[in-house]
């Protein structure tokens, strides 16, 4: 599902976020990449949804081939990636099901099944009663929630969760982890950038650890490796 | 794109106006003064050139002969001023029909008069001429020459320069409303275009979530271009409608408070000036419209 072929990654100031990095992730598979900040994690991200462009080295994702990838069809990529991110980043103006409904807008989906897709995703994660709030009236539990059923209301291939615990106490961290392991069960590709020790050594999924842009260990059923 | 993707868009573009209302205003507000403007240059030039072609049906060039020259050669140089551009059309009249419209010109008709002063015998035998009308009095000067320098010909009289000085005028107020318009256009492409990159700034939360989530660049673009054609739209609009009324107002107050004007100019109709008019200013709305946010939105909006 997720292939990194010797990708390197150099910014224009000179700085290697990442040096020579490969792995491979199945479909279906649970995968924590973790590491301390500056361990290129961001920048792994970014890789991922085409924000930028690798220096050397190749990445594939669901069948896309990213250096063959023309600009029109970044869309299209992007349409098989949900993202959730550590500010969850919700439109404050919109209510709950305004905020899930416009990934479907932008992508163009039919009014018909915006009206039955949203309210589905709502319930899944628990949220079906507070679809007419707004995001400041909701805890940061709910609102990374929200956030959730965004990323996964359109069916994508994967789910790429940035720090998705970094603004949540032990609770709702553990909620927000849950439901992304129900996702994974239904065939959902999860992958989760963290440097939440706690979440990651209670998951005990496979994890890819990063120190200064290079894989220092890959573990099935890991735990969180201290570096240093 | 579908029905309801265009619905989203138009009415993310209305949002936009809202939000943002007083640059949206100051760039209505631009627009319609722009267009205003244009709007009476346009109305001005419209009938100075309807009146420069009356003037053109009536004026006449008269071209004399060579005393003595024969029938045929008249008949020649009948063919050589047919084979000139810019001739509209070519008459010609008679020493005795000449003597005619001068009697009735001069005598007021009175021919027992004029019989009594110059007997049976013609004044103008050698003025038999062909009388010409142009199609373009700009360019009478060439078209003088180039009757003088045909064989046979004694002398071309061309009428007065009335016609030809208004149609200067006319190029003039052509060329300077061209240039104010162009400058204003200017002006309200770059407050279309503030405005437009005021309201991306604004969104830009919603514009790069929209963009990880999968939107095309013209779904992501489409809501400002709405905006840029809205306000061009309402901008052309407002003038047409101010404009209609000051022209009907404006005519009827000079052909009724001003008999000089109204003897010398036939007001053209407000339904003929719109014909051309509206269509003018709404494509120049429109078009500054939409290309002030295709700019700025090709600028801003980078995936």
């Amino acid at each position: 599902m997720v292939t990194l072929d010797h990708v390197t990654m150099q910014y224009p100031t000179g700085t290697k976020a990442l040096d020579n990095v490969s792995f491979n992730i199945k479909k279906g598979e649970f995968v924590f990449i973790v590491g301390s900040s500056g361990s290129g994690k961001t920048t792994l991200i970014k890789l991922l949804l085409k924000e930028i462009a690798p220096t050397s080295g190749e990445i594939t994702v669901a069948d896309k081939v990213y250096s063959k990838l023309k600009r029109k069809e970044i869309p299209m990529l992007r349409r098989k990636i949900g993202v959730v991110f550590q500010n969850f980043r919700l439109l404050k103006d919109r209510t709950v099901f305004e905020n899930v409904a416009f990934a479907q807008q932008v992508i163009e989906r039919p009014i018909t099944e915006i009206r039955r897709e949203v309210p589905a995703t709502l319930t899944m994660v628990g949220l079906a009663d507070k679809y007419k709030q707004f995001p400041k009236e909701l805890s940061g539990g709910e609102q990374q929630r929200v956030a959730l059923a965004r990323a996964i209301v359109n069916r994508p291939d994967i789910i790429l969760a940035d720090e998705p615990t970094g603004n949540l106490d032990p609770k709702n961290s553990m909620e927000i982890m849950t439901l992304l392991e129900e996702i994974n069960k239904r065939g959902t590709t999860v992958v989760v950038v963290t440097h939440n020790k706690e979440v990651v050594n209670l998951m005990q999924k496979r994890v890819v650890t990063l120190k200064k842009g290079k894989i220092i260990s890959d573990e099935e059923k890991g735990g969180y490796r201290d570096e240093d | 794109m579908k029905i309801n993707t265009l619905g989203y868009c138009i009415k993310q573009g209305i949002k936009n106006i809202q939000r943002n209302l007083l640059f949206s205003l100051a760039s209505v507000g631009t627009m319609v003064a722009c267009l205003f403007l244009f709007g009476i240059f346009y109305s001005i030039i419209l009938n100075l050139d309807h009146e420069v072609d009356d003037i053109q049906k009536t004026l006449t060039i008269s071209v004399f002969f060579d005393e003595g020259i024969g029938e045929e050669q008249i008949a020649q140089i009948g063919n050589e001023i047919k084979k000139l551009e810019n001739i509209d059309a070519y008459k010609f009249i008679s020493a005795d029909v000449a003597w005619k419209g001068y009697v009735d010109d001069v005598y007021n008709g009175d021919e027992e008069y004029v019989k009594s002063v110059f007997g049976e015998d013609n004044p103008l035998e050698n003025s038999s001429s062909y009388e010409v009308t142009l199609k373009d009095v700009s360019r009478q000067e060439i078209s003088v020459k180039q009757l003088e320098d045909i064989q046979g010909v004694r002398k071309v009289n061309s009428s007065d320069g009335t016609a030809k000085s208004l149609s200067a005028i006319i190029t003039l107020l052509g060329y300077v409303s061209a240039g104010i318009i162009a400058i204003l256009l200017l002006v309200s492409m770059f407050l279309i275009s503030n405005t437009i990159t005021i309201g991306i700034s604004v969104r830009k939360e919603e514009i790069a979530i929209m963009k990880l989530i999968g939107a095309k660049d013209i779904f992501v673009r489409a809501p400002f271009l709405v905006e840029g054609v809205l306000i061009g739209l309402i901008g052309s609009i407002i003038p047409l409608v101010i404009m209609y009324f000051v022209y009907t107002a404006m005519t009827s107050y000079l052909t009724e408070h001003f008999s000089l004007i109204a003897n010398m100019i036939q007001f053209i109709s407000v339904k003929q000036v719109f014909i051309g008019l509206a269509p003018i200013s709404i494509l120049m709305g429109i078009g500054v419209g939409f290309f002030g946010s295709l700019l700025t939105t090709r600028k801003h909006l980078k995936v």
